[in-house]
């Protein structure tokens, strides 16, 4: 198959992360041949989302890769010309480091663990579809590898099998004890408290006090695929960049959102729900009838702040949090407006960014419900595979596992003309978009790298009760020494279809200042209690029970510059990996900066044609003939009909 | 270019849906032609709602044909199998259904399905109930959706208690909604219905207290929204107070009867409604409204000279007067001494009593707090008319006369904040004012009532004024003395002077009137005077400082026009 790839293209674009997908997206829409490779066997990079066992994979291979063997690569020296020269690309992703896992959950389970219906990583077992192998895919022999041309678009969600296929026990079942992969190697140690899990035996408890189900770790493999845990953990704002992309280029039909239900505060060891909609205002319970007028009236001032500058001027070299002591709100008060609402550090933020920021939260409010924040069902790493979708829809070809080897330069015009894959394959292309963790160790040795602290939680219960159990909620934590980063956490419930049943997917972000169990630790101790340590008689008071958690820390190239990357031709352009920050506006921003900057005179990302207005104008003679193009009109909408507007095209 | 995708351009787009319009026009045309043909040939048949249901289904608010549509259903009806009428039924509430959510605010439409479910012998009203909760939700101030919910509520016997609940939950996600909050001041009142002996329409002090709570929080969060004010409003207003005989006047001299009510109402020509006996017996009368064109009012009076001479003889020691009121079940009763020229009767004047207040409950404490918690958003409200009239209004209802200077200075921040309203605020005040004044002069038990200086603008509650006698209205804004006025049977003293008075309408049949001074108004012709000559006692007359005063020859002009006035100034 891999000699059928075309060989000319206008743009070749390195990684499926968000900003080279909507870059895939927008230079295909624009008529550009695009061609779309990841060396990775999943789409997203660093924003992929995977079910639980792929988790366990991904974390797997990251263990594995320092081992890895070299992979039989094609000799490419000999393609290369005298005029050239060769930039190597790097084979090993060291954007993750630090990874830790703890398991609470029971893992006594006489039975082998198998997963119900267990596929891989979703977009990339329906993009080999022929494959069901399990992951890691490290070494993968040569007939593995596949590529998606555009008529096998990208899958949205798998469709679940009812065909069980087993899991190898080793796989996911290594050890019964906690396991802990410190950097490259793996070491075994006992829980923190010294005792083995094996020695508290919950589930086959006799006279079992527990009322509710507790989940096991053999239940959380079997529902593997309920999960869609993101490596990344972000929001879109309603308002935002983002979601204006998403509808502009018509994405949006391609996924589905929820609105996030609650904005949580942090503040004095008890978790509160923020009133910051009108709506919440009214009916808060908590708010005295003066702090909710106070409360509205601060707000509604920051809506349109600029026309009262007679309100804030004196402050603005000010704090925020100063600022707001001006303002007669109490302290609660304050707290829900400089942490929950503004989102900023209490020592940094200026009133100025602070107004600013509380403004663009309450724009954001109303436009799809009571807070300003959509969550992409099944996962954050639905967002890039849309955008992919839509640049295959336009005719770009995809292929995953498909290692690019280097990039070749003319020595004399100093532009990269040529990337060669690991088949020795030459693909001449005019442009190159790179995601900057396939740069080599000598084209990344000026760049100072900030750190991303993570951490995945699967608990047994919501961190505020209420009504309802299916709530998505965010909280941030400040932190307790003034000057270090705040802790936001999101805590995702089943119906966002990224955890099974009667559990929550909790994501701890903050930017590093040590390891991200470091960094996170502390307030995953105040917020949660492991399971093992749970006192079954106060069912009423307890905190949530950790099942089950995995830190790491990923590497966030988002402030690096261009220029501090040595030796790259001027036609290869850079993307950063995720930041730390909440929303996608980084991404968006980027990949619109670089769109531009290649087709300065080209709309980015304009909305597709009305099916009705699309006139077929193939080569064949009926095009002319009347009433042809109502047999072509197609629906963008659905990946079925897509391939009808795709076929002909084909030929 | 091979495989590349071509679209129209924006001509040909224009283009296209040029002439798809004018097809939809044609279509739209030629079926509404279609229809009135049939229907003026009597062919209601099935084809005609085919027709109809082509139109309404673009255009819901074409009237005559829900006529049309209705004619044919009657038609059918009477033709039909009961199987058949069935599926018709069920497909026209499909199709209305359909017509919603092209146009969710069609009165025809709305009115449409009504007459339907009224029709149909066992109407499924769960599912309408549940097609309002749909249309409401997406705008939960469909007024047209609220009526029909309102119809099916009461077609189906909903508990009052479900829908509250359902106006809880609406109010809790979004409280700007008039239409819930008026639902609940119908629904509460029969929720928690009242013995007989307490006002109407009231509420329990639990129930109220909590509904004072929900409001409060709404205008605490927005005080800018009026649906909540007009809600805490009707919470703490009271209903209106029964209808009362408040006062009976017998004059000798006059040889006139005069009663007043508690408010406008009509009295008939002879004795159905009200009957008037004299020393025992009977008398016809017939009963006549002072300013003579005997619409509800008031007062009332006796036609002069209809009482017999031989009951005001002023021979006897005295004469009882009874006036008994048959529709209201009320009687009052006076006696007229010897040498005495008038008697009258009269309820004792309290506050509550006296003046229809616009917020008034039993529990002053209610009151007193909700005082406090206005005053308290006033603090953080400073310019918020809403709470500044409220805060007016609670002062009112809980001491018209202790908050008095307070009253006033609110008007003033009310009427700075809010001048678009100035004039009605002014009106308010004066109303306010006049009320005191007449409060005072009941307390004080005197026939005089002073009103100078005090900035009215408007003259009101002057059916209060029977039994007054002398009346300083000098030094006000006032621009007109208003018909009301004749209801003043005893005034003998007007003062109006320093007025900017242009008419003088309400100045006639005084029967008592001797002095009127009307200095420095606005009196332009001498016409306006015309109605004095209906005053036969008037007999000083000061009109000194008006521009008519420098008309030539007016003096002999009004000498003419007023011939029994014996001193005129000008």
């Amino acid at each position: 198959m891999a000699d059928n790839l075309p060989t000319e293209f206008d743009v070749v674009i390195i990684g499926t992360g968000l900003p080279e997908s909507i870059l895939a997206a927008a230079c295909s829409r624009s008529g550009h041949r695009v061609l779309h490779v990841d060396s990775r066997s999943y789409y997203g990079g660093n924003w992929a989302s995977f079910s639980f066992s792929g988790l366990l994979s991904w974390l797997k291979e990251y263990q594995q890769n320092g081992d890895t063997e070299e992979e039989t690569a094609a000799a490419w020296q000999d393609l290369i010309h005298e005029t050239e020269e060769a930039i190597a690309l790097c084979k090993k992703d060291e954007t993750i480091q630090h990874t830790e896992v703890f398991c609470y959950a029971s893992q006594n389970s006489g039975d082998s663990v198998h997963e119900i219906g267990a596929l891989q990583k979703n977009a990339s077992s329906v993009a080999s579809s022929t494959f069901t192998e399990p992951l890691p895919s490290a070494e993968l022999p040569e007939e593995r590898h596949s590529y998606v041309t555009n008529n096998e678009m990208p899958a949205k969600h798998a469709s679940e099998s009812d065909s069980k296929i087993s899991v190898e026990e080793g796989d996911v079942e290594e050890s019964p004890e906690k396991e802990k992969y410190c950097g490259d190697k793996t070491c075994i140690h006992p829980g923190s408290d010294g005792d083995k899990v094996e020695n508290k035996p919950i589930v086959d408890d006799d006279n079992n006090q527990l009322k509710r189900n507790v989940i096991t770790y053999h239940q959380m493999v079997q529902e593997s695929r309920r999960f869609n845990i993101d490596l990344v953990s972000k929001l879109l704002y309603s308002q935002g960049s983002l979601i204006d992309l998403l509808i502009k280029s018509n994405v949006s039909h391609y996924a589905e959102f929820k609105n996030v239900t609650r904005i949580l505060a942090f503040r004095e060891g008890k978790v509160e729900q923020v009133p910051c909609s009108r709506a919440d205002v009214f009916n808060s319970k908590e708010l005295t009838m003066v702090e909710k007028r106070v409360l509205m009236k601060f707000l509604t001032f920051c809506l349109d702040y600029e026309q009262h500058p007679g309100e804030y001027q004196d402050f603005q070299q000010c704090l925020f949090s100063e600022f707001l002591k001006t303002k007669k709100l109490t302290p609660n008060l304050q707290h829900f407006i400089l942490h929950s609402i503004a989102m900023t550090s209490e020592s940094s933020c200026t009133t100025l960014d602070g107004l600013k920021a509380t403004k663009n939260f309450l724009q954001c409010l109303g436009r799809f419900g009571n807070t300003p924040f959509l969550f992409p069902l099944y996962g954050q790493g639905e967002i890039p595979q849309c955008f992919c979708r839509m640049c295959a829809v336009f005719g770009g070809i995809y292929c995953l596992r498909h290692t690019i080897q280097c990039l070749v330069v003319d020595k004399e015009s100093r532009r990269c003309k040529a990337v060669i894959d690991r088949f020795g394959q030459r693909i001449n292309a005019d442009y190159f978009i790179v995601e900057d963790s396939y740069l080599n160790k000598e084209t990344c040795s000026d760049v100072q790298y900030k750190q991303i602290s993570r951490a995945v939680l699967i608990t047994d219960q919501s961190i505020l009760k209420a009504d309802s159990d299916q709530q998505i909620s965010i909280l941030i934590v400040p932190p307790v020494e003034p000057g270090a980063s705040s802790v936001r956490v999101i805590e995702l419930c089943s119906s966002t279809m990224t955890c099974m049943k009667d559990t929550y997917l909790v994501h701890l972000t903050c930017e590093s200042s040590k390891t991200a169990r470091e960094d996170l630790e502390s307030v995953v101790k105040k917020l949660f209690t492991p399971l093992t340590e749970t006192e079954v008689d106060k069912e009423e008071l307890r905190k949530p029970s950790l099942l089950w958690a995995l830190y790491f820390n990923m590497r966030d190239s988002s402030g690096v510059s261009r220029s501090s990357y040595c030796g790259l031709p001027c036609n290869v352009y850079v993307c950063s990996g995720p930041d730390s920050g909440l929303g996608s506006e980084h991404a968006v921003k980027l990949a619109e900066t670089m769109f531009q900057e290649i087709f300065p005179s080209e709309e980015f990302c304009p909305p597709p044609p009305n099916p009705e207005d699309i006139i077929f104008d193939g080569d064949d003679k009926q095009a002319d003939a009347p009433g042809t193009h109502t047999t072509t009109v197609a629906n963008l909408e659905s990946p079925e009909e897509s391939k009808k507007l795709e076929s002909p095209l084909q030929s | 270019m091979h495989g590349r995708l071509k679209v129209k351009t924006s001509e040909e787009q224009a283009e296209a849906k040029r002439l798809e319009r004018e097809q939809k026009l044609k279509l739209y045309q030629s079926a509404t032609q279609a229809i009135f043909q049939k229907r003026q040939a009597g062919e209601l048949d099935e084809s005609v709602l085919e027709l109809t249901s082509q139109i309404l289904g673009a255009n819901p608010d074409f009237a005559t044909l829900w006529n049309c549509r209705r004619e044919v259903l009657q038609q059918l009806e009477a033709q039909k199998s009961p199987e058949e009428l069935a599926a018709l039924v069920k497909a026209e509430l499909v199709f209305l259904e359909s017509c919603l959510r092209v146009n969710p605010k069609s009165y025809g439409t709305w009115h449409h399905r009504c007459w339907l479910l009224g029709r149909l012998p066992e109407p499924n009203w769960a599912r309408e109930l549940e097609l309002c909760a749909r249309f409401l939700e997406v705008d939960e101030r469909n007024f047209h959706c609220w009526d029909y919910r309102r119809f099916v509520a009461a077609q189906a016997a909903v508990p009052p208690a479900e829908e509250l609940a359902f106006t809880d939950s609406l109010i809790t996600r979004n409280f700007s909604n008039y239409s819930s909050w008026h639902y609940r001041s119908c629904l509460l009142p029969q929720l928690h219905p009242q013995p007989d002996s307490s006002p109407q329409g009231r509420l329990p002090e639990d129930v109220l207290l909590k509904e004072l709570e929900l409001v409060q929080n709404a205008f605490f969060t927005d005080p800018n929204d009026q649906s909540a004010w007009f809600y805490h409003r009707w919470l703490l207003g009271r209903a209106d107070p029964q209808d009362a005989l408040r006062c009976l006047h017998v004059s000798r001299d006059e040889a006139c009867v005069t009663i007043s009510f508690s408010r406008p109402l009509l009295v008939g020509s002879g004795t159905e409604t009200l009957l008037l006996v004299a020393d025992q017996s009977p008398l016809i009368v017939e009963w006549r409204t002072p300013d003579g064109r005997n619409r509800p009012s008031h007062v009332w009076c006796s036609q002069l000279c209809d009482l017999p001479a031989a009951s005001l003889s002023d021979q006897l020691p005295q004469h009882t007067f009874r006036v008994i009121w048959t529709a209201g079940d009320a009687q009052k009763e006076c006696v007229l001494l010897k040498g005495r020229r008038e008697a009258w009767c009269r309820d004792s004047a309290t506050d509550e009593q006296l003046f229809r207040c616009e917020l008034s409950v039993e529990k002053s404490t209610v009151l007193q707090s909700e005082l406090k918690s206005c005053k308290e958003l006033q603090e953080l409200e400073p310019e918020n008319k809403w709470c500044l009239l409220t805060i007016i209004l609670l002062m009112r209802a809980l001491d018209p006369l202790l908050y008095e200077k307070e009253t006033l200075q609110y008007f003033q921040t009310l009427k700075a904040v809010d001048p678009m309203r100035a004039a009605y605020l002014d009106d308010l005040r004066s109303k306010f004012l006049l009320e005191n004044s007449v409060l005072k002069m009941e307390y004080a038990e005197v026939r005089v009532l002073h009103l100078a200086h005090k900035d009215l603008t408007v003259l009101c509650h002057l059916e209060q004024l029977l039994l007054v006698t002398h009346l300083d209205l000098s030094h006000n804004r006032l621009r007109t003395l208003p018909p009301a006025l004749a209801a003043l049977r005893c005034l003998q003293v007007l003062q109006a002077s320093d007025n900017s008075i242009e008419s003088l309408d309400g100045v006639a049949n005084l029967p008592q009137l001797q002095e009127l001074s009307l200095c420095n108004n606005r009196l332009q012709q001498p016409a306006a005077l015309q109605s004095l000559a209906s005053c036969p006692r008037l007999a000083l007359l000061d009109l000194q400082g008006n521009p008519l005063c420098q008309e030539g020859g007016i003096l002999d002009h009004l000498a003419k026009l007023l011939p029994s006035v014996r001193s005129i100034l000008t």
